[in-house]
């Protein structure tokens, strides 16, 4: 409210002529605008802001439900953070749900309980705050797929994608750490896995893992570490590389799909003020209604029922939160036997191997735009996002990544599956890790076709229109199809992308030809062997003719 | 401002006729009450009667009678055992009227594991049924009914039960997967006695737990926890099949994110 009040002032304050004599109101809005101006020099930025347009694409609005939905992770934290006592210190349970009343347990699982069944509200704060925690990672993961498939990422975005990246391991690690607090059987066994992975570890495994715990796992302090992360340092982090990723946004616009007028240094979109911001503020109170909506109607992580932490129980059907799922897939999905024995020790790669894959994507997730405009050699900007179609290798190759995420992500929940689809897990297993290799293949091979294939019609129907299904006698008795022409504005979106080429070898200044130029060159004809040309002008004037 | 006003506020609408005194509401609940009362107790009666061992003077007799028509193709003559069945000398009670009385038994094997399903026998036959097992040699008895009322520490059960049956039976007693497609089945509408005789019988790749593992009364702790989860249903609302983040995350990215894109859709369709 008083963000849109200061703008209009600061921006009517050239002085215009105006006729009737200003309210009181808007005389004191002005004044305010004005003693704020003269000390912060804001007006400026406020006018640069609220002139920043924003393209009418639903799917640019996917960044924004991450905003809102840590918008509403932020205020229910806050109110969990009066209530809960991050302290393993052993208590018995006196609160008023039954089935635990009188059992031993931590601080921290007590007060968790206490917020969930005695303290007012405290139930559905919870209850928001777990799911706005999903949707958050769920709407960084689409406007990522989003911003991938779009090659928004490319210059002058790179550095913001690997900000963004960095958000998105950020939002990882406080959900995490969120799950791990109350201390219930559930987050006990995840911090268990942790433990196990970081064992896993050789040579320094053991200490690592005793330097976390505070001991031997699970130690007494576990709890009280993740709080200070999950509260003060990880938030601290995460708010401050978000203005960065804002502010960057701000500086490099948005991008935008080809269409009439839209050029790639224009943005065609509304500005901010009045009426995107309008937009943008109902918006949030959609975003932050379907959030309460399901926290109030339901349960997410129901700890009553998994009981206090104890090593020794393991429930079935034990799963981390969704965007850790990955992860416990790739632990599934290792073979039996993936070790061997040296200088008379055990060692094991069951744990190493699948974490070093996945860390082998997520580098190769955050470093995506360095590598392909390594590849392509294209320094130029880039702000017309490109349709996924028309760059049939990077698609595929997303839809490759997006495939193997998923398998791994299915992975995680191979017992779930088996018992719902009256399969055996050790076949579910199986086709599983299949389909990690050759389901990721698949779906690269596949997609590149579809993408050309999908090009390929583009260009039949800017060159010869769209089949109208009329079909008349010639005078010779012949019949033909009328194909009807593209009006202009149809045919602009059709045709308005970048053709590559693979590159060619060079030798450089020095006259020699690198083994850097020769892997490039390799590179890019795997990038842009295969490929269809927009219709060019030339084509497009002899196809008038015929 | 306003160009096209809405319908005049009429006149607060007529109540007098017909209102009923708020007597009769609380006449109308105290009817309600007593009626369902009156119905659950009937019912509680009911199932009580179906409790074989009470109504029914059981005979091994007639119970070796139906065997041998219906079970000794698998089990053999004597019961001793065959290629299709084990032997049922020592089994017990207990086992019989849990696989009876849960229709497991006659055998219709078509998985990995022999299911429930509808019983196949009335409840006197299965008492019959059962009298003859328990009459071939000594075995587990069927449970007392002091164990069976639900009434003992919820809170004793549920650690019991989160030791003992969770790793099989999920926290919540939705059921876990085993190898080789076999499955510990979801526990919620199982009978309190068919729960206690699974526990000292272990049918199929079910452990046995003997009494001197968990005492008669910790079973009827754990039938105590079983049931309070039955009958009150989550706090936090629907509870999504108690599978946890699986079913949780599913929610949030078909439903919950599948609403707000739909939503940015429209909103990015509305003209400005
Ligand atoms: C199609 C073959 C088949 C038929 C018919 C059959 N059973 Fe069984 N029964 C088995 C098999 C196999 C097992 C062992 C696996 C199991 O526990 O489900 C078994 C197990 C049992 C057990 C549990 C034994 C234990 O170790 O606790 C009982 C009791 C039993 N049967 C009783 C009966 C009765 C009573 C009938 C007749 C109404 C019957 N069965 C009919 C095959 C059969
Ligand atoms: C090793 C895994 C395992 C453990 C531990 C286990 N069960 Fe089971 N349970 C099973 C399996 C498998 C079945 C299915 C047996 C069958 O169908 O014959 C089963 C069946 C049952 C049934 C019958 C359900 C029905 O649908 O009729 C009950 C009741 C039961 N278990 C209770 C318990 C309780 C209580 C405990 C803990 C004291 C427990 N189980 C521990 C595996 C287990």
């Amino acid at each position: 409210m008083t963000a849109a009040g200061t703008t209009t002032a600061a921006t009517t304050a050239t002085p215009t002529s105006t006729d009737a004599p200003p309210t009181a109101g808007s005389r004191f809005t002005g004044a305010v605008a004005n003693y704020i101006d003269e000390r912060t020099s804001i007006s400026g930025l406020v006018k640069e802001l609220g002139r920043k347009i924003f393209p009418d694409h639903w799917s640019f609005m996917l960044g924004e439900v991450a905003i809102y939905s840590f918008i509403a992770i932020l205020l229910s934290g806050t109110f969990l953070t009066l209530f809960f006592d991050p302290s393993m210190v052993e208590v018995h349970y006196e609160g008023s749900y039954d089935p635990l009343k009188g059992i031993e347990m931590s601080a921290a699982y007590a007060s968790a309980l206490d917020i969930t069944f005695d303290i007012r509200g405290g139930l559905l704060m919870r209850q928001v705050h777990h799911w706005a925690a999903l949707l958050f990672v769920a709407s960084i993961g689409l406007h990522m797929l989003r911003v991938f498939f779009t090659g928004a990422f490319r210059k002058p975005r790179e550095l913001n994608w690997v900000i963004g990246f960095v958000l998105f391991v950020l939002a990882m690690a406080e959900g995490f750490t969120g799950y791990s607090l109350p201390d219930d059987l559930l987050s006990g066994n995840g911090l268990r896995i942790i433990d196990g992975m970081v064992k896993g570890i050789p040579v320094i495994g053991t200490w690592t893992s005793w330097l976390l715990f505070g001991g031997e796992f699970p130690g007494t302090v576990i709890v009280g570490r993740l709080y200070v992360l999950h509260i003060m340092l990880l938030p601290a982090i995460l708010i401050a590389a978000l203005g960065v990723h804002l502010l960057l946004m701000v500086i490099n616009k948005h991008t935008q799909f080809a269409g009439p007028g839209r050029t790639n240094s224009n943005v065609v979109g509304v500005p901010v003020m009045p009426v995107f911001a309008a937009k943008a503020g109902g918006f949030f109170f959609i975003v932050f209604g379907t959030i309460v909506l399901i926290a109030s109607t339901v349960t997410i992580n129901p700890i009553w029922n998994y009981g206090p932490y104890d090593p020794s129980p393991v429930s079935a059907g034990t799963q981390p939160d969704w965007y850790i799922g990955f992860a416990d897939g790739a632990l599934r999905l290792v073979p039996p036997g993936w070790e061997f024995v040296l200088f008379d020790h055990t060692w094991t790669i069951s744990v190493l191997a699948p974490m070093a894959v996945l860390g082998g994507f997520l580098v190769l997730v955050m470093f995506y735009p360095f590598i392909e405009a390594w590849i392509t050699g294209d320094k130029r900007e880039h702000h017309i996002a490109d349709r996924p179609r028309n760059a049939p290798t990077r698609t595929a190759i997303g839809a490759a990544g997006v495939t193997f995420y998923a398998v791994l992500w299915a992975a995680a929940s191979s017992d779930i599956i088996a018992t719902h689809f009256k399969l055996t897990i050790e076949g579910v297993t199986y086709a599983l890790q299949a389909l990690l290799i050759f389901g990721t293949l698949a779906a690269y091979l596949i997609t590149k076709r579809v993408c050309l294939a999908l090009q390929a019609k583009d260009r039949e129907i800017v060159l010869h229109g769209v089949e109208s299904g009329r079909i008349v006698r010639m005078p010779g008795g012949e019949y033909i199809e009328v194909h009807e022409k593209l009006d202009e504005y149809d045919r602009w979106r059709l045709v308005d992308f970048e053709d590559y080429k693979p590159l060619m070898i060079r030798p450089n200044a020095k006259g020699k030809i690198t083994v850097g130029q020769r892997v490039r060159a390799v590179f890019s004809r795997w990038f842009f062997e295969d490929r269809i040309s927009p219709v060019t002008k030339g084509e497009l004037e002899s196809g008038e003719h015929h | 401002m306003r160009t096209s006003s809405p319908k005049p506020n009429s006149a607060p609408r007529q109540r007098a006729t017909g209102r009923r005194s708020p007597l009769a509401t609380v006449a109308l609940i105290a009817i309600g009450l007593v009626a369902t009362g009156g119905a659950y107790a009937l019912a509680s009666t009911t199932a009580t009667a179906t409790n074989p061992a009470i109504v029914h003077q059981a005979s091994a007799d007639e119970g070796k009678k139906l065997f041998a028509a219906n079970c000794a193709n698998c089990h053999g003559l004597d019961a001793a055992g065959t290629d299709e069945g084990p032997s049922l000398h020592g089994v017990g009670a207990a086992s019989a009227d849990f696989q009876l009385g849960t229709g497991r038994m006659p055998l219709a094997m078509q998985g990995p594991q022999g299911e429930k399903k509808t019983p196949q026998f009335t409840a006197e036959q299965i008492a019959d049924l059962v009298a003859y097992v328990a009459s071939l040699a000594p075995g587990p008895a069927l449970p007392e009914d002091r164990y069976l009322q639900a009434d003992g520490s919820a809170s004793k059960g549920a650690e019991l039960y989160r030791i003992n049956c969770a790793m099989c039976h999920n926290v919540a007693g939705a059921g876990g997967a085993l190898t080789q497609g076999k499955f510990a089945p979801a526990l919620a509408g199982v009978e309190a006695r068919h729960i206690y005789e699974a526990m000292v019988t272990g049918p199929q790749n079910m452990p046995v737990f003997s009494d001197l593992n968990i005492t008669p009364q910790q079973k009827a702790d754990i039938i105590t926890y079983l049931k309070f989860i039955e009958n009150n249903p989550s706090v936090g609302g629907a509870d999504l099949g108690s599978l946890g983040p699986v079913s949780e995350g599913l929610f949030i990215w078909i439903f919950g994110l599948g609403a707000i894109v739909a939503m940015t859709v429209w909103i990015a369709a509305r003209p400005n």
